[in-house]
């Protein structure tokens, strides 16, 4: 994933002219039901770019809640594993998930040399 | 120096292995190859279920494997003595097949065999229940394996795994007088986390659910290339 995360910011940076900027803030978003702990996520990418033209910018992560629908009465829910991601309101299987999903990169903040 | 500047982007992660997965899939319907992600725990049962399934299935339809796994042959090895094309894919590091992996994997079985020959392509997939969930290889259909030994809260625990997986197979299902198992449990696991996944339990050393599962595999063959 971090892979992923420096491939996508080394072509966002080509379109940019990459020598010309210094980026300081990665702003991602992460969705509470992916395969991403936040935390690791930052730990890795501070190791894997020291020493590269991303050694001086920082993650923050906005975590995005993992959220459901009943199917049965149509209500948000925020499925937990304890209850087996059933809804609370009708004990339903979680059919549709409506947040937490998310593994974005929202903005990021740069200056120009 | 200049003021801070904000880009806001709002671009996917993943949206290279996206790409990357979205151009293998038009491979695969080009060649009109069906193409399945076979995904588990390591020793769940992946390899030995293939062994199983190619020699029923290559009597009716033409099949290859790419097979991933991170640091040794051994497993293509044993599928090869099935006399089908086989690519090992070593990933190294790396905890699961990405859609470069597969890219890569399917130029090689381009240069054994024409792809326009076969039927379906089976993608064993690195044994890990976390991140072959989240990459895209391309596939038109995901398949997890689950074996009873390993509990049945394991939907519960890895979630997006069986979420994603359009076929969950519960396997090892002739160990189940020996051990204290809930199957019900498991299953109502499995429909909590995924109401739509099809389920099958199976059985490497009876072959119990065996014709379920080339059914399966049969009715998508037949459906892919009749569509």
């Amino acid at each position: 994933m971090t892979k992923c995360l420096i491939l996508s910011l080394e072509e966002w940076a080509e379109k940019k002219n990459k020598e010309k900027i210094v980026v300081e803030k990665i702003n991602l978003k992460i969705g509470e039901f992916t395969c991403v702990e936040p935390i690791s996520l930052i730990n890795t990418f501070n190791a894997a770019v020291l020493g590269s033209w991303l050694d001086s910018s920082e993650i923050t992560i906005e975590t995005i809640p993992f959220e459901g629908k009943c199917s049965q009465c149509n209500r948000s829910y925020f499925p937990k594993k304890e209850n087996g991601y059933k809804s609370p309101c009708c004990n339903f299987n979680l059919e549709e998930i409506i947040s937490g999903r998310e593994l974005k990169i929202a903005s990021i903040d740069f200056k120009e040399k | 120096m200049h003021l801070p500047i904000s880009d806001k982007i709002e671009l996917n992660i993943l949206h290279q292995n996206s790409h990357q997965a979205e151009k293998n899939k038009v491979k695969f319907n080009n060649y009109n190859l069906l193409c399945l992600n076979i995904m588990s725990s390591p020793g769940a049962g992946k390899t030995r279920l293939l062994e199983i399934t190619l020699e029923d299935l290559s009597k009716e339809f033409q099949s290859a494997v790419l097979e991933g796994d991170m640091t040794t042959n051994l497993d293509a090895a044993r599928l090869e003595k099935l006399n089908i094309p086989v690519v090992p894919i070593t990933t190294g590091r790396a905890c699961h097949l990405d859609a470069n992996m597969v890219s890569g994997g399917l130029k090689l079985l381009e240069k054994k065999i024409n792809p326009d020959s076969l039927d379906i392509l089976l993608v064993e997939n690195v044994g890990n229940l976390v991140c072959p969930a989240e990459f895209e290889i391309g596939e038109h259909f995901k398949v997890a394996l689950l074996s009873i030994t390993e509990g049945e809260d394991k939907p519960l625990k890895y979630p997006i795994m069986f979420r994603e997986a359009d076929l969950i197979l519960i396997t090892k299902v002739d160990l189940l007088p020996h051990l204290n198992f809930d199957i019900n449990e498991l299953k109502s696991n499995i429909a909590s986390t995924n109401p739509k996944a099809d389920v099958i339990e199976i059985s490497s050393i009876t072959k119990s659910g065996f014709v379920l599962w080339q059914d399966w595999i049969s009715k998508k063959i037949l459906k892919f290339k009749n569509k």
